[in-house]
């Protein structure tokens, strides 16, 4: 299943007259979902890939011979289930992996070991302190109705709050109907949450360090803020809208890595008709008297389409792909203070056995999920600090997950692979670049990772370092920000990505957008590109898209 | 007293939830690690252990064992020459189920049976005057069923005859020093195998078989998880889809083969004279069209499920432990069927059942509705008839 990750499509069909209806630019996950919703309705529909391989941020190579790395993204959680209905992705082989415990060491040989089994976890977290044991309870079933309530947010396009269209304005009315039909409590969370840190969320709830470390891991992730400040709460509200198999906040790993998962997109598109053409970078989309007419390849080939689709980051989205001359000023002057600065890395391991934690010797099992390095919010906090100066973290957050343990065909038989998210790596190195500073951070990790498994360094057979600047010159995500623009509640909802431009539109007629710099935003979701599709059919059809 | 199986030594040793099933008076694992859904996947993707042993096994032998069980067996067993195996079934003389299992030939004159309940008496009493013999064996092995992709390749290392045995061929091998007999069978719907072992070298072929599958992904699985994947692969279960005719208190609880959707039993029927048990109620049965049901399985429709849910304020779940309860299935405000076996399926990313429905309404994709109780009211919710096995993956079928 991952074999084919890495190879090429071979030729596209010779389209004589090189016109299609829509082109979408760009091969990620939301650019096939995109094409794939078009083409099953029917459009004659080419997604252009850049690179030799779909996937954009979603894939698996095989770095050493048997041993498949999730170079970027590594786990799914939030993809929006309709989409695997819609595009029948089962029958092209989407298969999501159970990840069944996390395990979250502490500095003292202490852990947090949680599984799939409640009264389990309650033990667990007693055993820390007891008062957390129901806690943890009360802290899942509050969070959970918080996210029922916000799901449909999901799966619908923001209301244009700028609008006078009559439709637009009863959108809105449904959607302070929303807020208004959740009880007090759901409501201040909600608020409380999308505003606020998630340290002070987690404190009304939690006294254990390692517990509220483990929790606060979440509101960190891609984003440039420490779990104290305002702001996280959002961030590990966003994660928390992740589900799968109808749980919230749970996680899987996609066979062959999340690679294998945009395999499946692709060969679902070109099921519905779609033509995928790899190492076909667009230089430019073309237009018209405002109109689109298509776009202009690198080496000068042209096609033609009355709808051109753009899954990149909103930067090249508006700034490159198109002239900014021709768009609004106050656009382009939003697109411009849209804040990236990507803070995350990965590195990327082979490693020659698994892991031992000390206090639990043998037991290979805890590694069958997550292995979370944020042992209380203090570590957090003082990785964020590094951060704010323009340093990597002295002692980085990690979101290990060995993935050869839950699916064996990433490594040959008793090896193993390790996918590490590092965090904080500013994309900015105040005093130094990372061109110089690659190999310190893969020391870093690996420094962090032995004081918690002692003897982690002498399994590793190969590392993969892969700081902001790679993410940002392999994916052409902007800075290396993961999410195509910041989770910050200035760049959400109705101004995602700009206020006014929410709904996947353009002021080019007929040039839409469609990647994770829209609303909903980034992880592996699909929404963004679900979405722009249902809103470019509808302009089509003349119909409203909701 | 309840008993251990022969390979309980180690199965206990790897149970780390000392969570046990009573399971014809053996303990079975349920789980053997806190996530009965990761056992699950291991089966699908790479392969699962799981101890079988307390099924019921007879030995039938001597030269009128074919002519016996010819007559005892609704399926033809005279078509299942020496080194293969029949999924079957046996019924009472008004066409009603008695009861399924395997059969193996596995040698001239000699069959394995297994079941899942006893069943010494019903064949035994009718043996008559022909020169068979039967022997309880139910004790004497165990069985480990080996599924799941990589089962082939693994257990060919062991026993490299496994590697061309086709789908219930047999083949009798050598794994740590015993004789061993393995079958190309299971209940799990996907490529395995069972191992047949002598009680008394039970441990040594545990030892060989786990220690050669280290560092593959290969997990023991346990009861919880093996109802998921006999649901997925349409494998009905005794006493929760169907019931023994010989213990039925009615007709409403017996079944005939037929109406379980076993009709491609009967292919050849009219092509052979055999004489066996139920043999003219059946035929009557197939003529007359006089069944009352086709086992089908049903696919519920995503979105509805969605819908229903979310209009009661409620998180739609997607439990994947199987509800093995009766659901009545609607067409047209009319009862049309039930449901025996529901449950959320991971492979397939939908809620799927098997169900009973009125063989006018058997044909795939026809529209149906399957009620249950959402916020404690009664809904309904859209489903489409389906096939079963609604898993049915290419490695198994492959020779």
């Amino acid at each position: 299943m991952t074999s084919d990750a890495t190879t090429p499509a071979g030729p596209a069909p010779a389209s004589a007259d090189r016109t299609y209806d829509a082109i979408v630019v760009g091969g990620g996950h939301n650019g096939l979902v995109n094409g794939a919703y078009l083409a099953k309705a029917g459009l004659r529909t080419l997604i252009l890939e850049r690179r030799p391989l779909v996937g954009g941020a979603a894939i698996t190579e095989e770095l050493r011979p048997g041993f498949w790395f999730t170079t970027f993204s590594y786990a799914l959680s939030l993809l929006r289930p309709q989409i695997v209905q819609d595009l029948d992705l089962v029958e092209h082989g989407f298969f999501p992996l159970l990840m069944s415990s996390t395990f979250a060491p502490g500095e003292d040989g202490e852990y947090l070991w949680l599984t799939k089994d409640h009264d389990q976890n309650v033990r667990e977290i007693a055993r820390h302190s007891r008062h957390d044991a129901d806690a943890y309870t009360q802290y899942s079933h509050d969070l959970d109705v918080v996210c029922r309530a916000l799901k449909p947010l999901l799966d619908e396009a923001p209301p244009d709050l700028f609008s006078d269209d009559p439709e637009e304005r009863l959108a809105l009315a449904r959607l302070a109907q929303r807020f208004r039909g959740m009880d007090r409590r759901t409501l201040h969370d909600t608020v409380r949450l999308l505003t606020g840190s998630a340290a002070d969320f987690l404190d009304d709830y939690f006294e254990s360090e390692l517990l509220k470390g483990y929790l606060a891991s979440t509101s960190i992730i891609g984003s440039k803020v420490g779990p104290r400040s305002q702001g996280s709460g959002l961030v590990l509200l966003y994660h928390s809208l992740g589900e799968h198999d109808g749980e919230f906040g749970s996680w899987a790993f996609h066979k062959g890595g999340n690679g294998g998962f945009t395999q499946v997109l692709a060969r679902a598109a070109r099921a519905f008709g779609a033509e995928i053409r790899l190492e076909a970078p667009v230089q430019a989309v073309l237009s018209r008297d405002g109109r689109v007419t298509g776009v202009a390849l690198d080496d000068g080939t042209e096609f033609r389409a009355p709808v051109v689709v753009s899954s990149l980051d909103p930067r090249r989205t508006f700034l490159e792909l198109v002239d900014p001359r021709e768009l609004p000023d106050d656009l382009v002057e939003n697109v411009r203070r849209l804040r990236f600065q990507g803070t995350s890395s990965k590195v990327n391991f082979a490693l020659d056995g698994l892991p031992e934690f000390p206090s639990l010797p043998g037991r290979d099992d805890v590694f069958r999920g997550f292995t979370n390095i944020g042992p209380g919010m203090d570590y957090l906090e003082h990785a964020f600090d590094d951060a704010k100066y323009g340093r990597f973290s002295a002692r980085p957050y990690i979101d290990g997950a060995i993935q050869s343990t839950i699916d064996p065909d990433m490594a040959p038989p008793g090896k193993h692979v390790m996918s590490c998210f590092i965090q904080y790596t500013p994309y900015e190195l105040r005093e130094s670049d990372w061109e110089t500073e690659r190999q310190n951070l893969g020391d870093t990790v690996q420094k962090t990772l032995e004081s918690f498994f002692p003897g982690f360094g002498d399994l590793v057979l190969q590392r993969e370092v892969v700081t902001p600047l790679d993410i940002e010159r392999t994916t052409g995500l902007s800075e290396g920000n993961i999410f195509a623009g910041e989770f910050l509640a200035p760049q959400m909802y109705f101004f995602r990505p700009a206020p006014g431009w929410s709904q996947y539109r353009t002021p080019l007629e007929g040039y839409y957008q469609c990647g994770s710099g829209t609303h909903p935003g980034g992880c592996v979701m699909g929404a963004p590109g679900m979405l722009a599709a249902r809103r470019i059919l509808a302009d089509r059809s003349g119909a409203g898209a909701r | 007293m309840i008993l251990t199986t022969p390979f309980h030594e180690r199965v206990a040793a790897l149970n780390r939830t000392g969570l046990w099933e009573h399971w014809s008076n053996h303990l079975a694992a349920r789980r053997y690690q806190l996530s009965d859904k990761a056992e699950y996947f291991a089966v699908r993707d790479s392969a699962g252990i799981f101890d079988t042993s307390p099924l019921f096994k007879y030995r039938i032998s001597g030269p009128d064992a074919e002519r016996f069980l010819a007559g005892m067996l609704a399926r033809d067993v005279r078509a299942c020459p020496v080194g293969q195996a029949q999924y079957t079934c046996w019924l009472d003389d008004r066409g009603f189920l008695v009861e399924d299992g395997v059969v193996l030939h596995t040698a001239p004159d000699e069959y394995l049976l297994a079941s899942a309940e006893p069943n010494l008496a019903w064949f035994a009493d009718r043996a008559g005057r022909l020169d068979v013999r039967l022997e309880d064996e139910s004790d004497a092995l165990g069985v480990l069923a080996f599924q799941g992709p990589r089962s082939r390749e693994l257990l060919a290392r062991l026993v490299p005859a496994v590697a061309d045995i086709p789908p219930f061929g047999v083949t009798a091998g050598e794994i740590a020093g015993a004789a061993v007999t393995v079958s190309r069978t299971g209940f799990t719907g996907d490529l395995g195998y069972e191992v047949w072992v002598p009680a008394d070298d039970a441990l040594p072929v545990w030892d060989a078989l786990w220690e050669s599958v280290r560092g593959y992904g290969v997990q023991p699985f346990g009861l919880d998880a093996l109802h998921m994947l006999r649901i997925e692969a349409g494998l009905l279960l005794l006493d929760v889809d169907f019931t023994s005719s010989r213990y039925a208190w009615n007709d409403a609880h017996r079944s005939t083969p037929v109406e379980l959707g076993w009709e491609w039993m009967f292919a050849d029927l009219a092509a052979e004279d055999r004489a066996f048990i139920g043999r003219r109620a059946l035929e009557r049965e197939l003529e007359e069209r006089t069944s009352r049901w086709t086992m089908r399985g049903l696919v519920v429709d995503w979105h509805d499920y969605e819908r229903v849910y979310d209009e009661a304020g409620l998180l739609p779940p997607r439990d994947h432990t199987p509800v093995l309860e009766d659901w009545m299935v609607y067409k047209d405000g009319d009862r049309v069927g039930y449901a025996t076996s529901f449950m959320y399926s991971p492979v397939l990313q939908r809620h799927i059942a098997i169900a009973r429905v009125r063989p006018d309404l058997a044909e795939p994709g026809t529209d149906v509705k399957l009620e249950f109780t959402v916020n404690h009211r009664y809904e309904q919710v859209a489903a489409h008839v389906a096939r079963l096995p609604l898993f049915n993956p290419e490695r198994r079928k492959a020779r």
